[in-house]
Order: C-alpha cells, then structure tokens, then sequence
C-alpha cells in the first residue's frame, strides 16, 4: 500500500519524510522536491506521473541512492541512506536497488550475458553460480537464446529485457524504472510492461516507475503525481479494480 | 581475474586507436632501449673501470710518453701493489674505417692487473714465445672472421711501417660490459722498432692500489713525485680516467637523458590525451558501472589498469624489438665498444613506461571515479 500523507507504518519497505531536493542555478534556488513524504510497502507497483520537470527521476534517483537529498529522510528496508557515505551508498545500492533507465545503458562491447553478469561480479558468487543466475534471469525475460548477442544485435525491446534482467539479476529489493518504455515503440513497449508486471506480481518485487505513459501507469497498483515538487496520489489498485 | 574481461573489452574497443597509442609506446620505448644501449657503450670503460687501479699519464696530454723507467719507481712507492703499463698504436687494418684499439702491452704484469679480460692459459703461453703474437678480443676477431694463427697486417700510423701480427689468442670480457675490441701485442717488439721515436717510452702506466681507500694519497705522491721532471704526470683513478674518456665525446649521458625525457614527455601527452578521450566516450557506461554497485575506487583502478596495459603492451613491444636489435650485433663496433641492452636497463624502461601510464591515467581516472552518475546520466 502506497501513502503519501507520511502516516505510513514503521513497516513500510520504503519510507520517504519531508524529502526536499534543491538546485543553485547562478544566484537562483531551484526547489525540485519540497517536503515530500511516501511509503511504499514490499511488492508494491507504484508509477509516478507528472509533467517534465516535475521532479520524478529526481525523486527516483533519490531514493535510488544515485542523488543525497537536500533535506529529509529515505529509509529502505530499514537502512536510512540519506546520511550514507558514498562508498557505503555504493554497496547499499549494489545490494539493493536494480535500475532499469530509458536508454538501456547497456555495454556495447558486451554480449547480453555479460550485461548482465555485471553486478554479479561485485558479489562472492562463483563462475558457475554467476552463470546460473545470468541464465535463469535472461529465461525469466525470455531472451535465453540471445546470450550471446551483442547489444547491437537485439532490438530495442530485447535491449530493455536484457536491461531488466541485469536490474533483477541480484535479486534486489526493489527495482527503479525511469521511462522504460521512453525509446521504444508501443509493440516492444507493451513487453517490456508486460514484463515489468509480472514481476511485480508474479514475483512480488517492488517496482517503482517513471513515466509519462498512461498507458503504462495504468498497469501499476497506485498511481502518484508529481508536480512542482508535491506528490499526490491519483488512483490506486482498489480503486481501478 | 574476473574483472579482466571489462579490461579486455575497453582496450579492444577502438582497436585502431589502442594500436596507435601501444605503437606510440612502442617506438618510444625501442629508442628508449638504443639510447640506453648506446649510453652503456660510451661508459662501457665507467662501468667496469676497477675501484682499486689508477691511471698514471702525462700531464701535458694522454698522447705524450712517459718514461719505461718510472716503472720501477711507482712499483716501490708505498700504496701500490702491482704496475703495468701501454702504449697507443693507433695501426689500420685494411682501412681506416676498420678502427679498433691496439696497446702495445707488458704481458704479464697486464694480464695480472685485468683479470677481466679472459685468456685461456694455453693461448697465453704461445702468445709469451711468440714476439710477433697478438691477444684480440672476441668482438674484433668476430668483426674480421680472425681465428687463431691468422697473420694479421696492420699499417702504422704513428710508428710507421706494414706491422704483422700472429692472432695467438682471443680474449672474452668476464663481464658483459667488458670491452672485448681491443688488440694487444708485445712492448718489447714495439720498443725494438725501428719506428720507435721515443725509445724506452711508455703511453701510461696502470697501477693498483693495496687499499682503494688510499687512492688521493697515492695520487698526490705519485704526482708530487714526478713534478718538475721532464715528464710529468697526471694521475687519476680508473673510474675518473674512463669517465673523463667518455666525455671527450660530449656530455652523451645528459645528450641521451634530454632526448630521452623529451620523448616521454610528449608521450604523457598523446596518451594522457588518448585516456581522456577514451573516457569522456564512456562516461555513460562509467556511470552505470557505479549505478550498479561499482565502487569509485574501482572505476578509478580501472582506467588507470587500462592506461597501464597501453603502457606495459607498448614497452615490451618496443623493449623487445631493442634487445632483438641487439643480439643481432653492433652496428658500429668501431664507434661503439660493447652494444648490449641488460636486462636491468630493460627493466628500468618497463617501471619508465609503468610511471607514464599511471600519470597519463591519473587525471582521466580521477575524474571518471568523481563521476556523479545522475550528471552523467543526464548526457545519455
């Protein structure tokens, strides 16, 4: 259940308090987030609408541990990150957070196993383990037979499955989506949502989306709008069923 | 290892352009190794010189004579333990391109003085009987194919005349440094020429001290004991006598180190910029990188690993095409006494090489560690 009123549980996964998020622009104060506050509990699907500007990937990237807030707090299955070191937000974001981004930003000069083999490097897991989990990841996105391609050699759907099963390879705690469907083309795009779906709902992961698609806004549980800085929350998964 | 592939694949990446920058490498460090190789050669007689010998010349300049006489005197004065002496030939063999040193040697008290220089016992003992013999080194018997029993002819120059000589022996260098062109025959036949203008002169005497330490002392007296004679003397340590020699030729070591230091600077450029290049085209898979859990330090390490591999490939490539260059043989064994690259010189190239490849990475990989991946991002 998602809440942004700031009466969320002390069992929330995510839990955002009176987040504020400013930019200096020469002499001038840039207010992108003010005073937010968000839970988000375990195996939610929340996506975040809202003009450009409005603050989404900032708050994405926030709660990623990519940015530090101006103010307030973020805690992630209890760990509060907003006074993290960098090298400690580094493996906290390594142990927990799986992004998916517009671009794909995939390594051209790997293969898609490779891609995703990537944040297993950073784990103890041996040759063989790494290759069961890149396996078992790039089956689940359904690309088993194009391990070996290289990202210019897959379509930009394919791309962003190979993307996704990087972000879930690790078994992260949630995943972050910043306009995953941006570059692709309604087709590729239903998939990759289709796929983004189902792992939040046949996997329970927890999936926070940025999009400007309602489309895709449509197969989250809640829908939030961002604008000018205040979330408010617009349609949850009751009120659509 | 199992970051070794990432490295892999940024070096294979821009393949022309990693080739470039290893060849720029490349043939920085195979000039690096020729002018090591020729500065070894001018200081050949530096670097084998012995710390317990003196040279004992004229003062006036090396060509004048001095006195055989003075042989007995320098035996008996205290300090010294054993004397020898030569005397310059300066013969040509066929031409005079053919250059390469003769001495006019007193045989046994020489071979005592440098046991560096090799002779097998029995080739030494024909050489004794043998007035007209002469002892050559291996380079020089190589360089004219001369074997042992081959009659040389070399034309005086300064003591006039077709001179023969019988090849009775061919010396090695117990070192690698040691220089093995030099030709060596008998005082005694040189003093009972007829072309001996200056009879019963010797060209410089070589001494060797009881105790190295006392070489300032046995100097000064040996000169104080020859002041205002006819023939006066300038006495010097071995080490000093070879390094003055080597300079004679000009300052070659600060010639050679300016050459070299010029090429590595310019190197530090072209690579330095090379990285930056390389980097700033990957900023956004840096990011990524530590989006996904790579550390700063880690993306640090890796572009600096990626400008060392440039570096390391380029030098063993370059350093390994100037130690086969060579093995191959001096060029110029009239100019360049020994022309070997040691392996300890090879190595100081190779740690040359890896201090230019981190600094060239250094501020690219400080830079892409300092990345903030929401900037970079931002520029996808």
């Amino acid at each position: 259940m998602v809440r942004v009123d700031g009466s969320g549980s002390s069992n929330s996964l995510i839990s955002v308090r009176n987040l504020g998020k400013n930019y200096r622009r020469g002499s001038e104060e840039i207010h992108v987030l003010q005073g937010l506050n968000l839970d988000v509990d375990a195996g939610d699907f929340v996506a975040f609408m809202g003009p450009s500007g409005s603050g989404k990937t900032t708050l994405l990237n926030l709660m990623g541990g990519l940015d530090v807030p101006s103010q307030g707090s973020i805690r992630v299955a209890g760990d509060e990150i907003t006074h993290m070191s960098a090298g400690k937000l580094t493996a906290w974001r390594a142990r927990h957070v799986g992004f998916v981004f517009q671009m794909f930003n995939l390594i051209p000069v790997l293969t898609a196993f490779q891609n995703v083999e990537l944040p297993l490097l950073l784990t103890s897991l041996n040759k063989s383990e790494r290759r069961q989990h890149v396996e078992s990841a790039l089956a689940l996105v359904g690309l088993a037979d194009r391990m070996k391609h290289f990202p210019r050699q897959l379509s930009g759907g394919q791309e962003q499955r190979v993307a996704i099963a990087r972000a879930i390879v690790t078994d992260p705690t949630f995943l972050l989506c910043d306009e995953p469907t941006g570059d692709l083309d309604r087709h590729s795009a239903d998939e990759v949502l289709e796929l983004v779906q189902r792992l939040a709902t046949d996997h329970k992961k927890t999936v926070l989306l940025v999009t400007h698609d309602p489309l895709a806004a449509e197969r989250a549980h809640s829908i939030l709008h961002l604008d000018k800085g205040v979330l408010a929350e617009a349609q949850t998964s009751g009120s659509r069923a | 290892m199992k970051y070794f592939r990432l490295l892999r694949v940024s070096l294979l990446r821009k393949k022309f352009r990693t080739a470039l920058t290893i060849g720029s490498f490349a043939v920085a460090m195979f000039l690096f190794g020729l002018l090591i190789t020729i500065r070894i050669s001018f200081n050949q007689g530096v670097e084998v010189a012995g710390a317990d010998r003196l040279i004992v010349m004229n003062r006036i300049t090396f060509i004048q004579p001095l006195p055989a006489a003075y042989e007995g005197r320098l035996a008996t004065m205290p300090g010294i333990k054993q004397v020898t002496h030569a005397t310059w030939f300066g013969g040509i063999y066929q031409e005079e391109k053919n250059f390469f040193p003769q001495f006019a040697i007193e045989p046994e008290s020489w071979r005592l003085m440098y046991p560096e220089f090799v002779v097998p016992d029995d080739q030494w003992k024909t050489f004794m009987n043998d007035r007209e013999g002469a002892i050559v080194g291996e380079g020089t018997a190589k360089r004219f194919k001369w074997k042992i029993g081959d009659r040389v002819p070399i034309k005086g120059a300064i003591y006039t005349g077709n001179w023969q000589f019988n090849i009775d022996g061919i010396y090695t260098g117990a070192q690698r440094a040691t220089d093995t062109s030099q030709f060596w025959f008998h005082y005694d036949h040189l003093n009972e020429s007829p072309s001996m203008f200056y009879k019963n002169t010797v060209g410089w005497y070589v001494v060797r001290l009881n105790n190295p330490d006392d070489a300032t002392q046995v100097v000064k007296k040996i000169d104080d004991t020859f002041s205002n004679s006819s023939y006066e003397t300038k006495s010097a340590t071995e080490l000093a006598f070879a390094a003055g020699f080597a300079k004679q030729t000009g300052n070659i070591a600060v010639l050679l180190i300016s050459i070299g230091a010029i090429v590595f600077f310019t190197l530090l450029l072209v690579t330095g910029n090379t990285m930056a290049i390389a980097v700033r085209e990957r900023t956004p898979e840096l990011a990524i990188l530590k989006a996904l859990g790579y550390s700063n330090q880690f993306i640090l390490v890796y572009v600096l690993a990626e400008s060392l591999s440039i570096a390391m490939l380029g030098a063993i490539l370059g350093l390994g095409a100037a130690k086969i260059i060579t093995l191959f043989g001096n060029p110029m064994p009239g100019t360049l006494p020994v022309f070997y690259l040691p392996l300890s010189q090879a190595g100081l190239g190779i740690v040359s090489a890896a201090v230019i490849g981190t600094l060239a990475g250094l501020l690219p990989a400080i830079n892409a560690s300092r990345l903030r991946v929401v900037d970079a991002l931002r520029k996808v």
